[in-house]
């Protein structure tokens, strides 16, 4: 069976910033691709030529077996799109959002509210269907931006970063609702700057980077690369700092990075931490600190590049730029 | 076991209710369904919102009574001569001030990624533009028929027929949707809604004071009669004013609907390659 989203060689240039060099990912029917980066890595601009809202300067996407450049209008009618800042109209109601969608995909009167009610009961927004989107909380609003993309029923839905800015509950909440997506058949991309997102929700991963793909994989596959987790140690005699860093070195099989006292290794496997506890205790040096944490994208990038993701200046720079110009 | 249902193709029977997957591109018929659509979300917010409807008829009124009580004996001898002459301006002046709307409702739905959502859906590409722009021409109507209304109760005399009146209301939707191609590319710049008010009155106010809507222009300075003998704003007031009053109608039209067509020509291509390039 041919993959539901296939693109190859994607470019796109905004002026002088090149927002994707070459960018190639592919999607099986049925599956969430998770598409990892940093902010201003191409993401955005990724999904929006594979939803037909940007039309790429090189290469070519084919999603539903429709080329998105020359058939956008047969892609669109296969996918649903929910982007980094919920499309809702604020002024309108949960209902009426989603009646409006559904009006305009052709729906009669009362299919469309029938359609609308049954979206709302399943996202839990029943009881707040008759106000007005501004007045939902974020969650909401996102839930609502999710349901409003599946009004038309697509087989392959886009969410650009669909937990950003949402607090643990409601990211749990709809990581719950994209699953069933997928149990029901749907393909999903999906891009997010969390490691964690990627490896709840996806089959396969694409981490891409200054617009092309740096790696590919399962989660599985980029964790035993990459690290899921990561151990750091704090001696309390800042001397011992040396000692500390090769134990960890042989122990982990990596290379650990040096942080003032604190020493940060990839843990790869649970049985890092009892180890490394053994032998540092065997050999007499005591820890202030000591703790096992999730990798953040920018030790996985580290690991899967040999060069950090982004820099804390270019940070926010990227970011407006992404929005500017995406 | 729901597996099956996407492996085995598009919608399955229990989905009645979406059509499959759509032909090339929307119908006349649907892009007229799909625009309508679009011009209700416009107007429903009107409902949860019932102080536009507000917004839409204090600020005509405003200007009808300032410029009657305050202007009106000073510039026309007398408060009832000064209307009959002032509220075909005001009119013309209300609608282009109201077409600031379309700008800002466009560039509202631009920052928030609704225009996103509707681009994203298989429906006509224009869509989006035309069912804003028919949703606009409601709130011209019910403003002009505030202000109608307003100077009828302050003395204002309709001295044609219903049907010149009828004319002046297609003559001022025909401009004013002509016109709002400007807005259009407006809404597609300003990039902010709150600028968007900016942006606009301060174009509106010069383009509708510089014109004979509020003044004769015999007292004006020579350079500036130049002007307002153009301006299409003085072309429509006077258009107006001989569908309502009386006096020469046809010049006027003919004239206010060659601007409308002007407008439409220079600034409706710039307005869809700005929101081209912008999206």
């Amino acid at each position: 069976m041919p993959p539901a989203i296939e693109a190859d060689g994607l470019v796109k240039r905004f002026g002088a910033t090149t927002a994707l060099a070459g960018a190639s990912l592919s999607a099986a029917e049925g599956t969430v691709l998770g598409v990892l980066g940093p902010n201003g890595a191409g993401k955005t601009t990724a999904t929006r030529v594979l939803a037909t809202l940007l039309a790429p300067d090189e290469g070519r996407a084919v999603v539903g077996g429709h080329d998105v450049i020359t058939e956008p209008h047969r892609v669109r009618s296969l996918i649903g799109l929910t982007g980094q800042y919920a499309g809702v109209d604020e002024a309108l109601t949960g209902t009426e959002n989603l009646v409006l969608i559904a009006r305009l995909l052709g729906q009669g009167r009362a299919a469309a509210k029938a359609r609308a009610a049954d979206l709302l009961g399943q996202f839990g927004l029943g009881d707040a269907a008759g106000r007005a989107a501004r007045t939902y909380s974020g969650g909401m609003r996102r839930r609502l931006d999710l349901a409003a993309s599946l009004v038309g029923r697509p087989r392959i839905l886009f969410l650009d970063e669909p937990t950003t800015g949402l607090d643990p509950a409601s990211r749990n909440e709809l990581w719950g609702m994209v699953r069933r997506l997928t149990d029901d058949g749907v393909t999903v991309l999906l891009t997010t700057q969390y490691l964690e997102e990627a490896d709840q929700l996806a089959d396969d991963i694409v981490v891409i980077d200054r617009g092309a793909v740096v790696a590919t994989g399962t989660p599985d596959d980029l964790k035993a690369r990459a690290g899921a987790a990561v151990l750091q140690m704090r001696p309390t005699d800042a001397g011992q700092v040396a000692v500390v860093t090769r134990i960890a070195a042989e122990l982990a099989g990596a290379t650990p990075t040096v942080d003032q006292d604190t020493v940060s290794v990839p843990a790869g496997d649970d049985g890092l931490m009892p180890a490394v506890v053994r032998r540092l205790d065997d050999v007499g040096v005591r820890l202030a600190e000591l703790t096992l944490r999730r990798a953040t994208l920018d030790e996985v990038f580290l690991a899967l590049t040999g060069r950090r993701a982004v820099d804390e200046s270019s940070t926010d720079s990227d970011s407006t730029t992404d929005r500017e110009l995406v | 076991m729901t597996l099956d249902r996407t492996v085995a193709g598009p919608p399955a029977t229990d989905l009645p209710a979406v059509p499959a997957p759509r032909s090339r591109r929307a119908t006349p018929a649907q892009w007229a369904s799909q625009s309508l659509t679009m011009a209700w979300r416009s107007l429903v917010q009107i409902k949860h919102n019932p102080s536009e409807l507000l917004d839409l008829s204090i600020q005509p009124i405003m200007f009808v009574l300032l410029f009657t009580f305050v202007f009106g004996g000073a510039i026309g001898g007398s408060t009832d001569a000064y209307l009959q002459f002032s509220l075909g301006g005001l009119i013309a002046q209300n609608a282009l001030f109201l077409t600031v709307y379309t700008a800002t409702g466009l560039a509202t739905d631009l920052q928030k990624g609704t225009f996103d959502r509707f681009r994203s859906l298989p429906i006509a590409r224009s869509a989006p533009l035309s069912g804003r722009i028919m949703g606009d021409v409601v709130r011209q109507l019910w403003s002009l028929v505030v202000l109608l209304a307003v100077g009828v109760a302050l003395g204002f005399r309709i001295t044609t027929s219903p049907l010149a009146v009828l004319a002046a209301f297609g003559l001022l939707v025909a401009f004013t949707v002509a016109f709002s191609w400007t807005s259009v590319l407006l809404g597609v710049l300003a990039r902010d809604p709150e600028k968007v008010q900016i942006y606009g009155f301060t174009v509106l106010f010069p383009l509708t004071f510089a014109s004979n809507a509020f003044a004769p222009t015999q007292t004006m300075p020579d350079w500036l009669q130049a002007w307002v003998s153009i301006n299409p704003v003085t072309r429509l007031a006077d258009a107006l004013r001989g569908l309502l009053v009386g006096g020469p109608v046809a010049a006027n039209a003919v004239a206010t609907l060659l601007w409308g067509v002007a407008f439409a020509a220079v600034f409706g291509p710039l307005a869809v390659w700005a929101l081209r390039t912008r999206v």
